[in-house]
């Protein structure tokens, strides 16, 4: 209800200063026969900006700050005999009756001669309060609006002033990108930091045993850290998943590339970016019910012992899941090569595959590398498939076709459900996230140069 | 001189031909390597997308129970409902009646739903009342309830409702368990199976579309009733957000970086920057999320709020790639139309070059919504894989989200049930997708044209 009150006051405010700002240079336009330096539009537009913008800006602050002191002031109203016997879930049931009583809605049982009176105090207090916001709210609104439209004469710049304010705006989306950057950062490294006064980080980074300990009574010990086993696990599956896409996703864009019929590409493509689109969580429950059974009585068949979840299993079905991703990156790169390399390569009689494989790869391949580094940048962070599929068991050891897990598993079971980061349990998942942040970062920079001075080597 | 020449080619041209037979081989394998790749990854869409289907499609039908429920005053014995007396307060007022309720609801209500089943069984069959409870799902009990609840006159009424059967009865009906197990591995006991094939004979029970899967929230005492309309608000709410959020920010500050900028080390630095977003993977927004939102913002765990605001952050650098590849894109000769005209740089952005960039940036939105729609990883970090059995009705409520809720029901532990489940709501999911997608070539391809 409040909320649309103060909605409907700003509507009005709005429509009254874009009026009045346009009315008022539309006079001077048509009396006095004077050329106006802006068009009327952007004298409303600026009376407009000049109206809400304070106004807007009080509202902010004064939602900011009235909770504390409506909080304060129901506090104050409460006898201290009866303040002193409560303690702090007692304190908020006496509060939530008096808000009840102070709304009209009422409350169960007898209710208390000071209660009562509290309720009709606060009740008072909100209506006033809410007053003097409105009031105040319209006043700053109105006195820039009186502000901004004594200002409109002929010569007002309006439209560089409302451009300026634009511009300002823009920047002020831009700024976002950066401030995600750096809050990532911030989090990452400030949390991280505190994991390190519990864990000494050459025991997390070179540590061998991934034994995190869920006691919640502190003093013990808190169990070990080491990095090596989820690190093991993370690039295993990523090995596994880059043997799968790197060549089946490579020719797949060469073929679409140099030999299939226009036709041909234009059904293919879209069916192969189809996988880029599904969800990874889909990916972990087909890896999870169908390809895991399968290969573990696939192994049984021939006499190998293969686990339902393994690496094995994430990695297969995760270079599924990036075959378009390197497909399409390499199809692009590939169209990037000159013809006049193919065309001369040609001309001395090689076959098509000779072309292919001597010239155009050759050439392309500081792209293809580049496109090869950020797919494995997207393996390490991947998390749904291996949450579901790679079986969850930090053990550092050397078999694909045992259950493993990786970075981004255990950043999910350390942190699920956690609010207060107290202890190395929850605060390691932010050391993982960072180690997890670099490595990424590294090969997302170096694969972003790598592609970019390949653009620039043939532009 | 001409002789060695001719000699040397003609050698040379044998020496070609010699060598031709294995290069022809190599370049009809090399073609073969690319069509087998296709085909794979063909294969792959294929085999995932039937998988999900087959196993999918046969949850979208769901076994009932049609009975004819008897409200027996002999077996409910409660007062009439209370009504708002002049002068109550409406706290108290609300006291009485949920003090009714909560008689009602203490009422063993189980007896009513027991003689029903006796009444549609035949004559005189043995089965005692824990076993035959068992072919109903448990949330039977509160069906027939609230319709008493919202409906107090029944009181020695018979109505015909449906109520759903349990988990371990659809699973029977449909065979989902193999027959011949014996009775240690079966659910369900011996005389309840009996019973259960009579009643699909005489019509009692019979199957019918599942809408419980669109309308009721999740449940994890009755697994039959368990639905998505919990996470599919979650869903919405988060999508609302990062539409609302994500379009604004992103084109703007596309437009700044491509139109205002000047060409500076700075801005060099946020490009690179913004790239290197796109690629960082989504759980460590998901931590930022954790680190940033919930716990320094204080905002409220498993909201919507939260989970949309991270997948603001996520999307963004999908919408200002995009948009920037769409500003790039817009021919000078349109530029310098304008600013020849007499406009100012602005009116020329946002006039002449943005209108043209519309259909990219509408394109790019709807990509990156879906993307965000399928995303689970950054919601489990921000609390939003918690049980929530109701309906989210503000963007600060519990709430969890669908790729959240496959996760939960993919980890259930009555696996025959749920793997299909699972597999409807995935199913679901990527039915959003598909639409996002199919309107956003559809959009692309009408406005492009009429560009």
């Amino acid at each position: 209800m409040n909320t649309f009150i103060v909605a409907g006051l700003l509507l009005v405010l709005l429509a009254l200063a874009y009026q009045f700002g346009w009315s008022k240079s539309r006079a001077l336009a048509t009396t006095n026969g004077t050329r106006v330096h802006s068009r009327s539009q952007y004298h409303g537009a600026l009376v407009a900006l000049w109206t809400l913008v304070p106004a807007v800006l009080f509202l902010a602050i004064w939602a900011f700050f009235s909770p504390g002191v409506t909080h304060w002031y129901t506090v104050s109203q409460l006898p201290t005999e009866v303040l002193q016997g409560l303690d702090q879930i007692g304190l908020n049931q006496q509060l939530q009756r008096i808000r009840d009583l102070a709304s009209g809605y009422g409350v169960t049982g007898d209710v208390q001669p000071f209660e009562q009176a509290a309720g009709e105090n606060l009740a008072r207090f909100q209506l006033l309060s809410f007053l003097i916001m409105i009031a105040a709210a319209a006043g700053l609104g109105v006195l820039g609006l009186w502000f901004a439209q004594r200002r409109i004469n002929p010569r007002l710049r309006a439209r560089n002033e409302v451009e300026r304010a634009i511009s300002w705006a823009l920047i002020a989306c831009s700024a976002v990108a950066i401030f995600t950057t750096l809050g990532i950062v911030a989090s990452l490294v400030s949390e991280a930091f505190r994991f390190f006064t519990y864990i000494n980080p050459l025991d997390f980074f070179f540590g061998t045993v991934w034994a995190p300990k869920f006691s919640s009574t502190g003093s013990g010990d808190a169990g070990q850290y080491g990095l090596l086993p989820l690190l093991t696990g993370t690039l295993m599956i990523s090995a596994i998943a880059m043997l799968v896409a790197v060549p089946i996703g490579l020719m797949t864009a060469i073929y679409l590339n140099q030999y299939a019929h226009r036709s041909v590409r234009k059904v293919v493509k879209p069916i192969i970016e189809i996988l880029a689109g599904i969800p990874t969580i889909v990916y972990g429950f087909f890896a999870l019910v169908t390809v895991g059974p399968f290969l573990r009585d696939f192994g049984a068949s021939i006499g190998l012992s293969i686990s339902a979840t393994s690496a094995l299993t994430a990695g297969l079905v995760m270079g599924v899941m990036i075959i378009p991703f390197i497909s399409s990156l390499s199809d692009d790169i590939l169209n990037q090569v000159p013809t006049s390399l193919r065309d001369g390569a040609y001309g001395l009689g090689a076959t098509q595959s000779e072309t292919i494989r001597n010239v155009l790869l050759p050439a392309a391949l500081p792209g293809i590398v580049g496109a090869f580094l950020l797919a494995v940048s997207r393996a390490i962070g991947e998390t749904m498939i291996v949450v579901l599929a790679a079986g969850n068991a930090p053990i550092l050891r050397g078999n694909p076709l045992e259950p493993v897990s990786t970075i981004t598993v255990s950043i999910v079971n350390q942190l699920t459900g956690d609010t207060d980061f107290t202890g190395p349990q929850s605060l390691v998942a932010f050391a993982l996230g960072l180690t997890l942040f670099i490595m990424t970062l590294c090969l997302n920079i170096v694969a972003l140069y790598i592609v970019r001075r390949f653009r620039e080597q043939y532009e | 001189m001409s002789d060695t020449t001719l000699a040397s080619a003609a050698e040379r041209r044998k020496l070609v031909r010699a060598g031709l037979g294995r290069r022809h081989l190599t370049e009809r394998l090399f073609r073969g390597f690319g069509i087998l790749a296709i085909v794979l990854a063909l294969g792959f869409v294929g085999i995932l997308f039937t998988d999900v289907l087959r196993k999918g499609i046969p949850a979208f039908m769901q076994s009932n129970v049609h009975l004819a429920v008897t409200y027996d005053p002999e077996l409910l014995k409660i007062d009439p409902a209370p009504e708002q007396a002049a002068g109550q307060s409406d706290a108290d007022f609300r006291a009485a009646r949920l003090a009714w309720e909560r008689k009602v609801a203490m009422l063993n209500w189980n007896n009513v739903i027991e003689a029903a089943l006796r009444k549609a069984a035949p004559e005189g069959f043995e089965i005692d009342a824990r076993q035959i409870l068992t072919i109903t799902e448990t949330d039977a009990r509160h069906r027939v309830r609230e319709r008493f609840a919202a409906d107090p006159s029944l009181l020695g009424q018979t109505i015909e409702i449906d109520l759903l059967a349990s988990a371990n009865t659809d699973n029977w009906v449909k065979g989902n368990i193999d027959r011949n197990l014996g009775d240690a591995q079966q659910q369900l006991s011996a005389p309840a199976r009996a019973l259960i094939d009579i009643f699909e004979e005489n019509g009692t029970i019979t199957q019918g579309f599942a809408w419980s899967l669109f309308t009721n929230v999740d449940s994890r005492s009755a697994p039959a009733s368990a639905g998505l309309l919990g996470a599919l608000m979650g869903t919405f709410w988060m999508m609302l957000i990062v539409i609302v959020l994500a379009v604004p920010l992103g084109v703007g500050s596309a437009i700044y970086l491509e139109e205002f900028a000047p060409k500076s080390r700075i801005t060099d630095i946020i490009e690179v920057n913004i790239n290197n977003l796109a690629a960082v993977p989504s759980i460590v927004f998901g931590l930022l999320g954790a680190a940033v939102f919930i716990n320094w913002f204080r905002l409220p765990l498993s909201a919507p709020l939260a989970g949309g605001l991270v997948l603001t952050l996520m999307t963004l650098p999908t919408i200002i790639i995009a948009t920037r590849a769409a500003l790039k894109g817009v021919s000078p000769a349109l530029r310098q139309a304008a600013l020849g005209m007499g406009a100012s740089k602005t009116q020329m952005v946002f006039h002449h070059v943005l209108p043209v960039t519309f259909p990219s940036i509408l394109t790019a939105t709807i990509i990156g919504v879906a993307q965000a729609m399928g995303e689970t990883a950054p919601l489990l970090l921000i609390g939003m894989n918690a049980f929530v059995a109701a309906v989210p009705a503000t963007p600060i409520d519990q709430a969890t989200a669908l790729p959240v809720q496959i996760f939960l029901w993919q980890g259930n532990e009555n696996r025959n049930f749920f793997e299909p489940r699972t597999s409807a709501a995935i199913m679901v999911l990527l039915a959003f997708m598909i639409t996002l997608n199919a309107i956003a070539i559809f959009l692309r391809s009408r406005l492009e044209k009429r560009a």
